[in-house]
C-alpha cells in the first residue's frame, strides 16, 4: 500500500472529489478517503442547485439531474403565495439533483483523473511535524496506517472533526445549527418544474419547509428549524409529520432523511501549514439558503488549484496557503455568505406578521426593478413597523451588505 | 451520561458540529460518545431532529 502522496483529501462528498480531481488532473498524487463505505448514501440534501453554479463545474447529466426548474413559490405564513419567475433576481432556474448519482460521479471522475480512493477508510487524527499537518493516520478494515502528505484537504462536511484535531475551534453555536428532517415522497399532487418554500414560526421556526420536485409526483419534502427552537416533541421530524399530514396527507414516504446545516460565519482561517479547509467544514454553507453544494465545488476546486500551486514551489505554510483564503472570501460566493448572513439575522427574528406583511409587498413590487436593494427599499418602505424593529443599526447593517 | 437511541438514531451526523467538547464522532453508521469529554450538557439532545439522544443519570 502507497503510504505517501503529494495530497490527502478527507472526505468524499462533493469538495473532497472536486479537490481531488482537480489536484490529479494536474499530475499530483492523491489520495481520498471517504469513511462511509457507499459514497453519498445516506443523503444529507435537498438537492437544490442553481443551473449556472452547476455548470462552471460540470455538464447536465441525465443519469443525475432529478428535474429542471423554472421558478419558485413563496408561501406566507397566512397561506399567500408569491411566484418568483427566473427574470427576477433571487429566483434563479435550477436543477434538484439525484446526490446519490451526482456525489458518485464526481468520485468516480476524481478516479479517473488518477486518484486514489479509498472508502470506509476514516482519517482517525492529524499527522504533525513542527505544528505543520504532514498526513494523516488512516483506518481501513480495523487497521491503522499513517499517510504522509504534502498537503492535506479537510472536506469532512459538517462534522468536521479533523480541523478540530488540528486545534480549529470549529463548533456550531446551538442557534445556528439547522436542524433538519426530509421524506422523499412519492403520490403528491406537484408542479414538477417549481421549488416550494413555506415560512412562518408555527411552521418551521428560523427556517422553512421546502418541496423541491425530483420529478412527476415526487419530491424531497424537508425542514429546517433552528437548533435553539428543537425540543422533544417539537423537533425537526415533528414539524414536518404536521406539515404533511395537513398539505400532502395522501403522500407515501419512500426515504427519511436527517441532518444538520451550519448558518453561522465561515471560519476565520481556513488555512493552516500544510492544511486547507474546504466545503462545509469551512463552514460555508449559505446561512440564508442552507445551500452548499456549490460552495463545496468551488471551494474544493480551489484549494486543488492553490495546493498544486504551493506543492510545485515547495511551500506549504498557512502563508503560501493564504490565497486561498483571501480568493474565496472576496469572491461571488465569499461576498454571498456574508450579505446572506446579515439578512439571515433578520430573519430569524420575525414574525408572522412580518414575514406575511414582507411577502405581500414583495408581490406587489414593480418587477423590472427586482433586485436585492429595490427588496429591501420596499420592505422598508411598505413595512415601517418592521423597518423601527430593524432600528437604525440594524438598516444600515443590511443596506451595507447589498451595497 | 448520553444515551444514543440506536433505533432511533439516522446516523446523521447534526449532533457532532454543536458538540462544544468535541466528544462525538459518526463512525459509518454509529454514533460513537466519548464519556470522558462529554459533560452531559443536552445540547446534543436539543439540536437531534429525531431525537435519538438523551441525557441519562
Ligand atoms: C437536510 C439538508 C438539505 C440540504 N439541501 C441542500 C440543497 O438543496 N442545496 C445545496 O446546495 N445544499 C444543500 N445542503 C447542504 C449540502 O448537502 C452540503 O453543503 C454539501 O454536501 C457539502 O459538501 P461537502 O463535500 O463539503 O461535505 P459532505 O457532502 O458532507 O461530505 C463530507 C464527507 O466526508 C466524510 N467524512 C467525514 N469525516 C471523515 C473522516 N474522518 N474520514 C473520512 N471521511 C470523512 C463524510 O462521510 C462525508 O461523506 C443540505 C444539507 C442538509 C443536511
Amino acid at each position: 500500500m502507497k503510504t505517501s502522496y503529494d495530497m490527502l483529501v478527507i472526505g468524499g462528498g462533493p469538495a473532497g472529489a472536486m479537490a481531488a480531481k482537480c489536484a490529479a488532473e494536474k499530475g499530483h498524487s492523491v489520495l481520498l478517503v471517504e469513511k462511509r463505505p457507499a459514497i453519498g448514501v445516506p443523503v444529507r440534501c435537498a438537492e437544490g442547485v442553481g443551473k449556472e453554479l452547476l455548470h462552471q463545474f460540470l455538464k447536465p447529466d441525465d443519469s443525475w439531474v432529478a428535474s429542471e426548474i423554472d421558478q419558485a413559490q413563496i408561501v406566507a405564513p397566512d397561506g399567500f403565495v408569491m411566484n418568483l419567475k427566473p427574470e427576477h433576481a433571487g429566483s434563479e432556474v435550477g436543477y434538484v439533483l439525484d446526490r446519490k448519482v451526482f456525489d458518485r460521479e464526481l468520485v468516480w471522475q476524481a478516479a479517473n483523473a488518477g486518484a486514489d480512493i479509498m472508502v470506509k477508510t476514516r482519517a482517525v487524527c492529524p499527522l504533525t511535524s513542527d505544528g505543520r499537518i504532514t498526513g494523516a493516520t488512516i483506518e481501513h478494515n480495523g487497521l491503522k496506517t499513517d499517510i504522509s502528505a504534502g498537503i492535506v484537504v479537510a472536506a469532512d462536511g459538517v462534522e468536521s472533526k479533523f480541523a478540530r484535531w488540528c486545534g480549529v475551534n470549529t463548533t456550531v453555536p446551538l442557534r445556528e445549527m439547522e436542524t433538519c428532517a426530509q421524506y422523499l415522497m412519492t403520490d403528491i399532487d406537484i408542479d414538477p418544474h417549481t421549488t416550494v418554500f413555506y415560512t412562518g414560526n408555527s411552521i418551521s421556526p428560523a427556517g422553512y419547509v421546502w418541496i423541491f420536485p425530483k420529478g412527476e409526483r415526487t419530491a424531497n419534502v424537508g425542514i429546517g428549524i433552528a437548533g435553539d427552537k428543537s425540543r422533544s416533541g417539537s423537533r425537526a421530524k415533528d414539524y414536518l409529520d404536521r406539515f404533511v399530514s395537513m398539505n400532502l396527507p395522501k403522500g407515501k414516504a419512500i426515504e427519511l432523511i436527517a441532518g444538520g446545516v451550519s448558518i453561522c460565519r465561515p471560519l476565520e482561517k481556513t488555512v493552516f501549514d500544510g492544511m486547507i479547509i474546504a466545503g462545509d467544514a469551512a463552514r460555508v454553507s449559505d446561512p440564508l439558503t442552507g445551500g452548499g453544494i456549490y460552495n463545496a465545488l468551488y471551494t474544493g476546486s480551489l484549494a486543488a488549484e492553490v495546493g498544486t500551486t504551493a506543492l510545485s514551489n515547495g511551500d506549504v505554510s498557512a502563508k503560501a496557503l493564504s490565497v486561498y483564503d483571501t480568493t474565496w472570501r472576496s469572491s461571488p460566493m465569499g461576498i454571498a455568505l456574508e450579505r446572506n448572513y446579515q439578512i439571515k439575522e433578520i430573519f430569524v427574528k420575525l414574525t408572522d406578521d412580518d414575514l406575511n406583511a414582507i411577502i405581500h409587498s414583495v408581490s406587489d413590487m414593480n418587477m423590472s426593478e427586482f433586485n436585492t436593494l429595490n427588496l429591501i427599499r420596499n420592505i422598508v418602505t411598505a413595512n415601517p413597523r418592521l423597518a423601527m424593529k430593524l432600528g437604525k443599526a440594524g438598516l444600515k447593517q443590511l443596506f451595507d451588505s447589498i451595497s | 451520561m448520553i444515551t444514543v437511541r440506536r433505533d432511533i438514531c439516522a446516523y446523521c451526523g447534526c449532533c457532532i458540529s454543536v458538540c462544544p467538547q468535541g466528544a462525538l464522532e459518526l463512525i459509518d453508521a454509529y454514533l460513537f460518545v466519548d464519556t470522558e469529554e462529554c459533560t452531559d450538557c443536552g445540547i446534543c439532545v436539543r439540536v437531534c431532529p429525531l431525537g435519538a439522544l438523551e441525557v441519562t443519570p
